[in-house]
């Protein structure tokens, strides 16, 4: 079978045996048996680590889980730089779990955390941080300061923990590039490898920051947002 | 570049001693050669033992007990004792920045039995323990400002005129550069060293022994390599691992005939060497969870049906799963006290790289991600502590580079990588002889004298990863001949190390 890789300006087609293997494996043959300096990032080869996402057909994939076909079409994620071949610079991206504040600020000791309230954020901390999102979507494609779908489920993920006694800050920080700027279109969904539903929990984020008395920009005005906000207890649990 | 405390390695245990570190209230900055969340912690899946008693009886003298019992006498007690006291501490910290545990349903940790275990002791979070411990000391980090350069490649560690370590030389992955980075204390939390068994390892890519093989170089002690542990079910042709649960859960391993040969239950060690014999004997291995059903498969192995489809292409609903035993977790490392310090001044160690003394001659399941919570927070807190200490940053003695040398590159590391794999599984494995070990040792010697005609035959600066795999294959060199010297001079069988007379 051949496949077509995308180095830079060019593309190159490598011929490899047929046979039912993951792309990952044969991105490894072709490094140790035919091109030496064929550069991409690997990790687990389980799907767990987020390193080796690319594009196929168009497509965000993890390469270690899917199946390589011929006549398939590789290059790397889009949005980011390409630092070489398949490698993405992702530092920026990263960066944005900073810029969002996604992490637990004060730690409420009351807190009971029961099977159900497990529930809550189990799915989003499943978010390997391959970077799929951030390649399929629209936004931050045309906005590099978009905080972006894994930093936003991210924070979703700390601001429906119960554990967190002061979510304000969080909310208050999604406002400028975040939640209101997202259009919606569900391309993060489709891509992400781990079932994690950015979109739906950008929805989430917009119904909690109404909750504190924000609203959106794009309809209305903006003005008098932090009032009557800050007595929400907290208590609707997503 | 300059700072109090350097960090090299982003998983479990160099993350928790940077944030320990940094509480200390030092300068501190982390280097790692992939990104932080992309370190192998990411991949433990079973759990972090604690004896918090939430689902049975249980206590820390058990705990206690039951990893001297484990380590076959090679541990030491008083940091056995130590680790297990502090578990529960370490796994209240975890759970108020925000780790995922699953819960009973009454709001308590759950918890389930691993081997070796007393009671039900390890604390989970799904499937995906080892991913969600990562990324939330990971966004502590963040929260604390912790500052990281990814994609950098530690070659040495940088010791001053009166032999101190004083920071480390590094290859910057994404330019070419070398670099220096200057510090008060530097810390290796650089993982394993199970990948030198290359194709035959569960792990990440990444675990090459580099920080041990560095540390080595920078006159460090090493301590007990030869102990490998080699997990029983490991995929038959990617080495992928499948879960303990799935024989913990019923399943069977069966040989070629259809036999059940072996109490599934067994310690790894045991079953390993069961398989191991049957494969001798020319047969083939699987483990069979068709009994287990379609739904109990779905709801409680799901990653196992989706890797094994993937990577054997056999649906274990309805098939077999070929599987043999691989090397998984390694025990021996960079020798360190009480304080995770090496021999070499203000040089510390933690995690898998370095050895603390609690596993022995054998890790329990769940001792390893505690082992990086207590010991990475022991390790950055005494960097720290002796950083301010230190009142001025020294310079560098010169240290020859590797990379300055001339490599005619005439013969590919890459077969080679795989020959020491092989040889290392064949002759260094799960029996062992010494007749064999010997011969392994001189086909090792033999490979190391061709690196100087070895080399890279990619000649760009920008991310070279070719340049890259040369530099692990040269550590996985240094740290196999090491493994082959411990096994040799330890003549009687003990723990992972099971020695077979000739
Ligand atoms: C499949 C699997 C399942 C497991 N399940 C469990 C379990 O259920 N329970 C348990 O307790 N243990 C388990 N373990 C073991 C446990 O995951 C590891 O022992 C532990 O995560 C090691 O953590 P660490 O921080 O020491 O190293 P790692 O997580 O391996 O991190 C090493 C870091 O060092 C960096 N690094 C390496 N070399 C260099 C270099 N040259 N330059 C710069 N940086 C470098 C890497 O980039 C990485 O950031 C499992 C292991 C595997 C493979
Ligand atoms: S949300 Fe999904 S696609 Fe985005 S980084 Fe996380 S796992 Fe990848
Ligand atoms: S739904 Fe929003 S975050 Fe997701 S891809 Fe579309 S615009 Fe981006
Ligand atoms: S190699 Fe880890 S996700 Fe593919």
């Amino acid at each position: 079978m051949k496949i077509t890789i995308k180095r830079g300006d060019s593309y190159e087609i490598y011929e490899l045996e047929d046979g039912s293997y993951t792309l990952l494996e044969a991105l490894n043959k072709i490094k140790r048996e035919i091109d030496n300096t064929l550069s991409f990032s690997s990790g687990c080869r389980s799907s767990v680590c987020g390193s080796c996402a690319m594009r196929v057909n168009e497509k965000e994939v993890l390469a270690c889980s899917y199946k390589v076909q011929d006549g398939d079409s590789v290059e790397p994620l889009n949005n980011m730089p390409v630092v070489r071949d398949l490698v993405v610079d992702m530092d920026k991206s990263y960066e944005m779990n900073v810029k969002a504040k996604a992490w637990i600020k004060s730690f409420n000791d009351e807190a009971v955390l029961d099977h159900e309230a497990e529930k809550i954020n189990e799915v989003q901390s499943d978010c390997i941080l391959c970077g799929s999102c951030y390649s399929s979507c629209p936004v931050y494609a045309v906005n590099g300061e978009f905080l972006g779908p894994f930093s936003l489920t991210r924070v979703w993920k700390y601001v429906s923990d119960k554990r967190e006694n002061d979510a304000a800050e969080k909310i208050e920080t999604i406002q400028t590039n975040g939640i209101w700027d997202c259009t919606l279109c569900n391309n993060c969904t489709v891509v992400c490898p781990q079932n994690i539903s950015s979109k739906a929990d950008i929805e989430k984020l917009r119904v909690r920051s109404s909750m504190f008395g924000y609203s959106d920009p794009n309809f209305g005005s903006f003005g008098g947002g932090f009032d009557g906000g800050f007595g929400f207890d907290g208590s609707p649990s997503f | 570049m300059k700072t109090d405390v350097l960090i090299i390695g982003a998983g479990g245990a160099g993350l928790m001693a940077a944030i320990a570190a940094k509480e200390e209230g030092v300068d501190v900055l982390v280097l790692t050669k992939e990104y932080p969340t992309r370190s192998q912690t990411c991949m433990a899946q079973g759990g972090m033992n604690a004896a918090l008693g939430n689902v049975a009886e249980d206590s820390v003298e058990s705990h206690i007990q039951n990893t001297l019992k484990s380590a076959h006498g090679e541990a030491d007690e008083e940091s056995i004792r130590f680790m297990c006291s502090e578990a529960i501490n370490a796994v209240e910290y975890l759970d108020s920045i925000g780790v995922c545990f699953s819960r009973t349903g009454d709001g308590k940790i759950a918890q389930r039995r691993l081997g070796g275990a007393s009671a039900p002791r390890a604390c989970y979070a799904q499937d995906y323990t080892g991913l969600k411990i990562l990324h939330t000391l990971y966004d502590r980090a963040n929260a604390l400002g912790i500052k990281f350069v990814n994609d950098t490649f530690l070659l040495e560690v940088l010791k001053d005129e009166d032999g101190k370590a004083c920071g480390a030389k590094v290859l910057d992955i994404r330019s070419g550069e070398l670099k220096t980075y200057i510090a008060k204390t530097v810390i290796l939390a650089t993982g394993g060293y199970s990948r030198i068994y290359d194709k035959y390892s569960t792990n990440s890519t990444a675990s090459s022994g580099d920080g041990i093989a560095a540390a080595l170089r920078a006159g460090a002690k090493l301590k007990d390599m030869e102990f490998v542990q080699f997990h029983p079910t490991g995929l038959k042709n990617s080495s992928i691992l499948i879960s303990e649960s799935a024989r913990g859960e019923g399943g069977y391993l069966l040989n070629s005939k259809g036999e059940r040969f072996t109490d599934e239950l067994a310690p790894r060690d045991e079953v390993s060497r069961a398989i191991d014999e049957q494969i001798k004997k020319g047969e083939d291995i699987f483990l069979d969870i068709r009994h287990l059903g379609e739904q109990f498969i779905d709801e409680g192995l799901p990653q196992e049906r989706k890797l094994a489809k993937l990577y054997e292409n056999v649906d274990p609903v309805h098939d077999l799963i070929p599987i043999k035993p691989v090397a998984h977790y390694t025990m021996g490392g960079i020798a360190v006290d009480h304080r995770s310090q090496t021999n070499v001044e203000r040089l510390y160690a933690c995690g898998e790289c370095a050895n603390h003394n609690v596993h022995g001659a054998n890790r329990l399941g769940g001792n390893s991600l505690l082992e990086i919570v207590v010991f990475g927070r022991e390790a950055g807190r005494n960097a720290a502590k002796t950083a301010k200490e230190v009142e001025s940053l020294s310079v560098p003695a010169h240290t020859e580079c590797f990379l300055d040398r001339e490599f005619t590159n005439t013969v590919d590391f890459y077969k080679y990588k795989e020959k020491i794999g092989n040889l290392l599984y064949n002759k260094v494995g799960i029996v062992r002889k010494k007749s064999e070990l010997k011969s392994a040792l001189e086909e090792l010697e033999m490979v190391k004298s061709l690196l100087p005609q070895m080399g890279w035959s990619d000649s760009s600066e920008i991310y070279n990863t070719n340049k890259q795999e040369f530099l692990e294959f040269r550590n996985i060199v240094e740290v196999s001949e090491v493994v082959i010297q411990s096994a040799l001079g330890r003549d009687e069988s003990c723990g992972a190390h099971y020695m077979e007379a000739e």
